[in-house]
């Protein structure tokens, strides 16, 4: 029974290789793999989702080798959360990929995509800080080869950046690895906890020096302030599918930092107690700043559509930072709806771009698109949902934010920076609406191409969990509530971890 | 021991980052590598640094050194070496594509010159035969 709990890791892995092995087949019989093996996911982290409800910790040890000597996978609440909408997003991205025919501009997207599945939910699951670095890796090498699936310049220069700057960053996170293996002489993040309790005063400022640098790493892949250069290259020029599935890689440093530094350096930790917090919250401030600029001064959609990824991003950090359990409640509750939200925009930029023909989307007078009204429409709905606006679930995320942070010793300067980015978030997403689908050309040249209706129908099931967020928000705070209480509750965690026993005992 | 170990670490990191930050791209993949290799050292250091003890359980020994930061130590090699050999195809690829070894990519290649110094030798002879 508890060994089904690895199978959301095992799953794409064994996709992977199916579709790698399937290839003389042709790329029908890929897709069809692909999308089956994401679905059987969804069913399966579904399930996960709802086992995870019951508030048990669901501890497999790999190998059978008892904590913390051997390598641990936790399936709690918030991981098993990170889980569900992983598949679910990556479902909506693959059918779009499939019925634009994104797949056939390279090889391997199937395989890729998969493997990028089995980075993320094992970077999801992981007890073990060790196996996150390699996680990473796995992801970090599969978004590799999804962010240049297609090639082109551009996509070439964004991607080199983008490579470039997370080797750096892995070689960040070996260093802060080896130093906090050094001082606590653990990597299991439930004995790290225990550990950096009885950290010697005198070592307490490397300790905190690599506590620092962790954050740095996960910051990297979080995009926050000064490390989010690489992010809104990487993702404007790359293709649709590929982006709108980044929108959970900016979440999975975010993920890292509540559960990595919130478990080791939370309140248990004595004089190390949070001592990421204030810089993630001044950072996501600043970023969040720098990325409404960015909202406002971007020249194509898709780049805009990056800067309110990240300004999303930046909106989780501040929440983050708050650092109560209300605030991680709210998060959470930001989390799902920005990750689904930033995959439509992306998606949706996409259809614009193939719309226009040559101007592509650039805020130029073109060719009015094929069903205006309907795209439009949607776009409309996304702008509400993304920048905040009532009725739509991102008011809601973001009131709860604010909500949270009233105790606050800053809360005028977080009230002041949300509420601000949020009105120019608004305005460059007013003016983005009017210039592409008021200010056309009155006689077109040509026709625009006719709305791929199929493609469109994911962006629309992305779009239907916002109003979804908000009709069934009552259950839905209810869940992130619970699971940000069982993040909080460290002492559980580390019991649970810790306490596991092999299934066979060692013969004396 | 402990200061020529921490010597070559520190010497091998600072040579990493000044190469890491170079503007082509055969500097920065060398830069990395340094890098690389630096970790690499430091993460077998994490260990303590023991001399002629065994990792694994012997009964002749009288101690043992940390068997952890070796496997760690492997498993960084390989994912370091994988990365390196995907940086230089796609420096490679960036080279081919971008026209040049620039990270930015920013300076044209001999063809774009030519075009853009015949586009603009255009623009003055029109501007001329105003």
């Amino acid at each position: 029974m508890n060994q089904f709990a690895s199978f959301p890791v095992l799953l794409p892995l064994i996709g992977g290789i199916v579709i790698l092995l399937s290839q003389r087949a042709g790329i029908g019989m890929q897709r069809l793999l692909n999308l089956g093996f994401t679905l059987l996911l969804l069913l399966l982290t579904g399930w996960g989702l709802q086992q995870s409800l019951s508030g048990d910790y669901q501890v497999i040890l790999l190998g059978d080798w008892q904590a913390p000597f051997g390598i641990v996978m936790v399936l709690d609440r918030l991981s098993a959360l990170m889980l569900f909408i992983t598949a679910l997003l990556a479902s909506a991205a693959l059918w779009y990929a499939i019925n634009t025919d994104t797949d056939k501009q390279g090889h391997h997207f199937h395989v890729l995509f998969q493997i990028q599945l089995f980075g993320l939910n094992g970077a999801f699951m992981t007890g073990d800080l060790f196996n996150l670095f390699v996680f990473f890796e796995v992801l970090l090498l599969a978004s590799y080869g999804l962010l240049l699936h297609g090639g082109g310049r551009l996509r070439t220069r964004a991607g080199l950046h983008y490579v470039v700057i997370n080797l750096v960053g892995s070689t960040l996170f070996l260093f802060a690895v080896g130093t906090l293996y050094g001082m606590l002489g653990t990597l299991n993040i439930a004995d790290m906890a225990m550990a950096v309790q009885s950290v010697a005063a005198e070592d307490r400022g490397v300790v905190t020096a690599a506590a620092l640098l962790l954050l740095v790493v996960f910051g990297i892949k979080a995009a926050m302030f000064p490390l989010y250069m690489w992010l809104p290259n990487a993702y404007a020029y790359t293709t649709a599918p590929v982006a709108a599935l980044f929108a959970i890689m900016t979440k999975v440093g975010l993920y890292s930092m509540i559960r990595v530094h919130g478990t080791i350096f939370g309140e248990s930790a004595g004089d190390l107690a949070f001592v990421h917090s204030n810089w993630i919250l001044v950072l996501g401030l600043i970023t969040l700043v720098l990325a409404a600029l960015g909202v406002m001064a971007a020249r194509i959609f898709r780049q805009q559509v990056a800067y309110l990824i990240l300004a999303s991003v930046a909106t989780l950090l501040i929440a983050i930072g708050i650092n109560s359990q209300a605030a991680l409640s709210a998060t959470l509750y930001y989390l799902i709806h920005s990750t689904f939200i930033g995959g439509a925009l992306f998606l949706l930029a996409d259809v614009i771009r193939v719309a226009r023909g040559t101007h592509a989307d650039t805020f130029t007078k073109s060719t009015p698109v094929d069903q205006p009204i309907l795209v439009g429409g949607v776009f409309m709905l996304l702008a509400i949902a993304i920048s905040g606006m009532p009725p739509l679930s991102g008011f809601f995320g973001k009131m709860m934010i604010l909500n949270a942070a009233i105790v606050h010793n800053w809360f005028w300067a977080i009230l002041i920076v949300i509420l601000l980015a949020g009105l120019m978030m608004i305005v460059a997403l007013a003016r983005t609406g009017s210039l592409l689908f008021y200010s056309v050309q009155a006689e077109p040249e040509k026709p625009a191409p006719a709305l791929n209706k199929a493609a469109f129908a994911a962006i629309i099931m992305l779009l239907v969990t916002s109003p979804l967020m908000v009709l069934l928000a009552k259950p839905l705070t209810g869940f992130t509530e619970a699971t940000a209480a069982q993040q909080t509750d460290h002492r559980s965690y580390i019991d649970a971890v810790l306490s596991r026993q092999p299934v066979t005992e060692v013969s004396k | 021991m402990e200061w020529l170990i921490a010597a070559v670490i520190a010497v091998m990191t600072g040579c990493g980052v000044f190469l890491t930050l170079r503007a082509r791209t055969f500097p920065v993949v060398m830069g990395l590598t340094l890098l690389a290799y630096a970790v690499n050292v430091f993460l077998f250091t994490m260990g303590r640094l023991q001399i002629g003890l065994p990792p694994v359980i012997d009964k002749a020994a009288s101690g043992y050194t940390d068997p952890l930061p070796q496997a760690l130590v492997l498993t960084a090699i390989v994912i370091a070496f994988g990365m390196t050999s995907f940086l230089i195809v796609l420096a490679l690829k960036a080279r081919s594509e971008l026209g040049n070894d620039h990270v930015d990519g920013m300076h044209k290649s001999a063809d774009e010159r030519h075009a853009s110094a015949h586009k603009k030798q255009q623009q003055s002879t029109e501007e001329l035969s105003k």
